[in-house]
């Protein structure tokens, strides 16, 4: 039973990673971006491509801390990558949901293709560093290091965003265009930039979430379309615009669907958390948390 | 703006002219050639129904893939038992299971099949569609839990291999309604079948979209709380809309798998199920014959490049998408209507107070 | 049904009764226990400050904001708590938005069309056809506000006063017995309130209405009854005399005496 909440939590944890970009892109922009999954990817492969210059250019000694190096690489390849992409095609599609899904759909398309020509098809393997091998026990059940790690890494990288959001002025900023766009950009605030900003930190989390699933398993250049529709439950159930929603969605739907695969199988249970998922908008059909508004539509 | 009764005009004849086209089309193509346009226009069935849901109504469905996939899988399971005569198929035989499970033995029957194939669509569809109106839940969120139900029921199906066939689908049948499948006399009679549909769902549709009703739906695409507020109950208008689509798409997936031979979990996946939304707006969403143009020539697009350059296909798929949504959003249909507005400015002009019926092709 | 409501009209003069209603958002009251009531065939002008709690009575009546104690009556006996706000509006209540809200990719004849009180339950609507009767009140509608030569424009490119109008054909197609207008002539040039004005006079005939309004002068001319409301509850009630002259209301609003101030106060 610890061990099932445990991979709960880990489960969880990586979804927060992955949909805190897109709540937040959501909330702000009224985007949904499905190419979000590529920028998993591309962290997953940005990962690859250190560990690929560290076993070839540096001793091997060296080699475990390739990681260290592979996280803030992932992070600002995928940031950069996200803000070339806000920049060419979101930027059009601001408080167009439907049509943005669609746009950016096309370009996961074109970054899992152009991921296939360079990388091969095939799955890639991203050997984890030594020091996260085996793993901690408490009270009978080993919880594997690498797991662990991850929880940190997630914890971490959450703590850094809400102090980034609530602590310093581009995150004020940030959260004063989320709540009333015009009424801040009346007040001089540049949404232009704040969107830029907003958009780049969303996409570089999700490159973290991909350097993360390198240690898990192997990376292909579909990684991210298995993440991403589990993702936007996340979305859909924490509601948009608050943290606190999406952390509380992400562990509820990782640990039901933990709980669930347990007790019938992983088929099974994906149809169970899915009608679960139903039911509880059937209670809150706006999410957990959500912003109100006074306007007709 | 045209009048409307010229628009039409000139959408009927469109469609006129293109039905007379389909028509000939075996007569000039190999039959390999006329199997596969077959196929296409099970796609060209289907997306009428996607446009009626979200061109006229507003409401995204990432989720079709499945209508059209169940349909196709009931048909498909019909066709083997007609074909076994009793036996199971292979699959069945070696996962150990020897008795065809009830939800096979209730589609054993041929009538019940193609009643099936449109009626569990639409049935699973209005149950979801009602969950989720109900609570005036968000439209997005609706689109985001109808790719959720793709992930689902694929997982669902791939899982169960040991009677549904699993990755590999239900494939190896030869004989409908007693007529071989392989001759190419039964495909021909298929393909216009297939046309015949085509004519007859679109009939209906356009019928449905020029009614009262069908402003009414129009009026939720662009002001669903105003119309609530005119006091409709516009949840059960969507509800009844997404059924109706989604019995198109089991009718579409019905016809496909004849023509096809094969259904598998990947032919009804996340992926196909977005292309379907690609084809509408390649089209021109909210016009009805733009899908239809649509989702014949992406078809075959796509068949030709993948012929000649398969790698490209993706790269092309994924630009279409972008272009189209952000510098074509009315589709080539409204690239029709631009160069006809170049053509007339004046009858424009003329016809704006004049026109004697709704003009209701302009997308929100 | 018809008859019955009628009935109970001649029973029954007061349309509408709040009692002791109030809203509540978390702990902050934007309604609180406010009674009003309307008899058939008022003009009624609704006034106070910004955040006085009137947009939100008229969200409370129509269904869009729960109300979370009191009671609203309509029409003698129905509870508005039960309703959803289809069912509210079916009962016979219309409202008209502070933005001008219509279908604006249909024409003005199919928004008319699409407003007109018929069965507007999914299956009928399916089967259901213009009649010469819908088409000669289309008509009369189009007449009335003025919009006959722009009965076949797509509704989004009229100007901002026939919107207006528009929504106001609109509500009044759906035939209510209670119709609710918020702040009907912003953003109207002088003429375009006149006729709005003379338009309100005309609808009176056939229904109760609240109209919520910012505009002293329009208030004035045309007012037969004014509540003013402030901080969410009833400040005074009376005639537009007897509203200017009430102490409440010039203390409320800094203690200025004169008609001119009063007007930029509210």
């Amino acid at each position: 039973m610890i061990m099932q909440a445990f991979n709960g939590i880990s489960l969880g944890s990586i979804l927060l990673l992955i949909a805190l970009g897109l709540a937040i892109t959501f909330g702000l922009m009224k985007v949904i971006n499905m190419a979000h999954g590529e920028l998993i990817m591309i962290g997953a492969y940005s990962t690859y491509v250190v560990q690929i210059i560290f076993s070839q250019y540096l001793p091997a000694t060296m080699f475990d801390w390739y990681y260290f190096l592979a996280i803030p690489t992932a992070f600002v390849v995928a940031a950069l990558i996200g803000m070339l992409l806000e920049f060419t095609v979101i930027r059009h599609l601001y408080g167009r949901p439907l049509d943005s899904l669609l746009a950016t759909f096309g370009v996961g398309l074109i970054l899992q293709q152009a991921a296939r020509s360079i990388f091969g098809a095939p799955n890639v393997g991203v050997q984890s560093p030594g020091f996260l091998r085996g793993g901690l026990e408490i009270i009978g059940v080993t919880l594997p290091y690498i797991r662990l790690f991850i929880i940190a890494l997630v914890v971490i990288s959450f703590l850094a965003l809400a102090w980034f959001l609530y602590k310093t002025r581009t995150g004020r900023k940030i959260r004063a265009v989320m709540q009333n766009r015009e009424m801040a950009t009346c007040l001089g605030v540049s949404s232009r930039k704040v969107d830029t900003i907003t958009f780049a930190i969303g996409s570089g989390i999700a490159g973290i979430a991909g350097a993360a699933l390198t240690l898990i398993g192997p990376i292909g250049p579909t990684i991210g379309t298995y993440y991403i529709v589990d993702a936007f439950m996340v979305v859909v159930v924490g509601g948009v615009g608050m943290l606190m929603g999406t952390v509380v969605g992400a562990l509820g739907i990782g640990v039901f669907n933990t709980v669930f695969e347990y007790w019938t199988n992983a088929s099974m249970g994906k149809v169970l958390v899915f009608a679960l998922i139903i039911l509880f908008l059937q209670w809150r059909p706006s999410g957990l948390f959500s912003l109100q508004s006074r306007s007709l539509d | 703006m045209q009048s409307f009764g010229a628009r039409l005009l000139e959408r009927k004849w469109l469609f006129i002219a293109l039905i007379l086209i389909l028509i000939i089309m075996p007569f000039f193509l190999s039959d390999f050639r006329t199997n596969l346009l077959g196929r296409y226009l099970a796609f060209a069935i289907l997306v009428i129904g996607l446009d009626l849901l979200w061109g006229y109504t507003g409401v995204l469905s990432l989720g079709h893939g499945i209508f059209f996939g169940l349909g196709a899988y009931i048909m498909a399971m019909y066709l083997s038992m007609e074909s076994m005569a009793g036996a199971v198929p292979d699959f069945m035989m070696w996962n150990g299971i020897t008795e065809l499970p009830w939800f096979w033995m209730v589609f054993s029957n041929p009538i019940v099949a193609i009643l099936g194939a449109i009626m569990v669509p639409m049935i699973i569809a209005t149950i979801l569609a009602f969950f989720i109106f109900r609570n005036r839940i968000r439209d997005v969120y609706f689109t985001i839990l109808t790719q959720a139900l793709v992930l689902v029921t694929v997982t669902l199906i791939v899982s169960q291999q040991n009677v549904t066939g699993g990755t590999n689908g239900i494939t190896g049948f030869s004989t409908i309604f007693g007529y071989s499948l392989s001759s190419p006399v039964t495909q021909q009679i298929l393909y216009y079948i297939s046309i015949g549909c085509l004519v007859g769902v679109f009939f209906l549709c356009s019928l449905l979209v020029n009614s009262r009703f069908g402003k009414a739906l129009i009026a939720i695409r662009d002001g669903e709380n105003r119309l609530r507020f005119s006091g409709y109950d516009t949840s059960m208008f969507k509800v009844l809309v997404f059924s109706v689509s989604a019995g198109i798409a089991g009718l579409a997936g019905m016809l496909f798998v004849t023509q096809v031979g094969i259904i598998s979990p990947t032919m009804m996946g996340i992926i196909p199920s977005i292309e379907m939304i690609l084809w509408v707006a390649i089209g021109g969403r909210g016009t009805l014959i733009g899908p239809v143009i649509g989702a014949l020539l992406t078809n075959s697009a796509k068949t030709f490049f993948s012929e000649t350059y398969p790698d490209f296909w993706l790269y092309f798929l994924g630009f279409i998408f972008v272009i189209i949504v952000i510098f074509l959003p009315g589709g080539l249909m409204s690239l029709t209507q631009k160069l006809k507005q170049r053509g007339g400015k004046h009858e424009k002009q003329a016809v704006s107070t004049e026109g004697k019926e709704t003009n209701h092709s302009a997308v929100g | 049904m018809k008859n019955k409501q009628l009935v109970q009209k001649e029973k029954k003069p007061t349309i509408l009764r709040s009692d002791k209603i109030s809203v509540r958002f978390g702990g902050f009251y934007a309604i609180k226990e406010f009674d009003f009531s309307i008899p058939h065939g008022e003009l009624h002008f609704l006034i106070g400050p910004n955040g006085a709690g009137k947009t939100t009575f008229l969200d409370a009546i129509c269904g869009k904001t729960k109300y979370t104690e009191g009671t609203l009556t309509f029409n003698g006996s129905v509870n508005l708590a039960r309703l959803k706000e289809y069912e509210i509006v079916r009962e016979g209540i219309g409202r008209k938005f502070q933005a001008p809200s219509i279908f604006p990719y249909l024409t003005v004849f199919d928004n008319l069309e699409l407003a007109m009180k018929q069965d507007k339950r999914v299956f009928p609507m399916l089967f259901s056809r213009m009649k010469a009767a819908d088409k000669s009140k289309i008509e009369d509608m189009l007449n009335l506000i003025g919009l006959k030569e722009q009965r076949n424009v797509i509704a989004k490119t009229l100007s901002h006063g026939q919107k207006q109008w528009l929504e106001i054909g609109m509500v009044m197609m759906q035939e209510p017995n209670l119709l609710m207008l918020d702040e009907p002539i912003a953003g109207m040039t002088e003429e375009e309130e006149e006729k709005t004005g003379e338009l309100l006079l005309e609808l009176k005939k056939h229904c109760s209405i609240i109209v919520v309004e910012h505009d002293m002068d329009f208030v004035r001319k045309f007012a037969e009854k004014v509540t003013v409301m402030h901080g969410g509850q009833l400040l005074c009630d009376g005639t537009m005399e007897e509203v200017q002259n009430n102490e409440r209301v010039m203390e409320v609003y800094l203690g200025k005496k004169g008609d001119d101030s009063h007007a930029e106060a509210l």
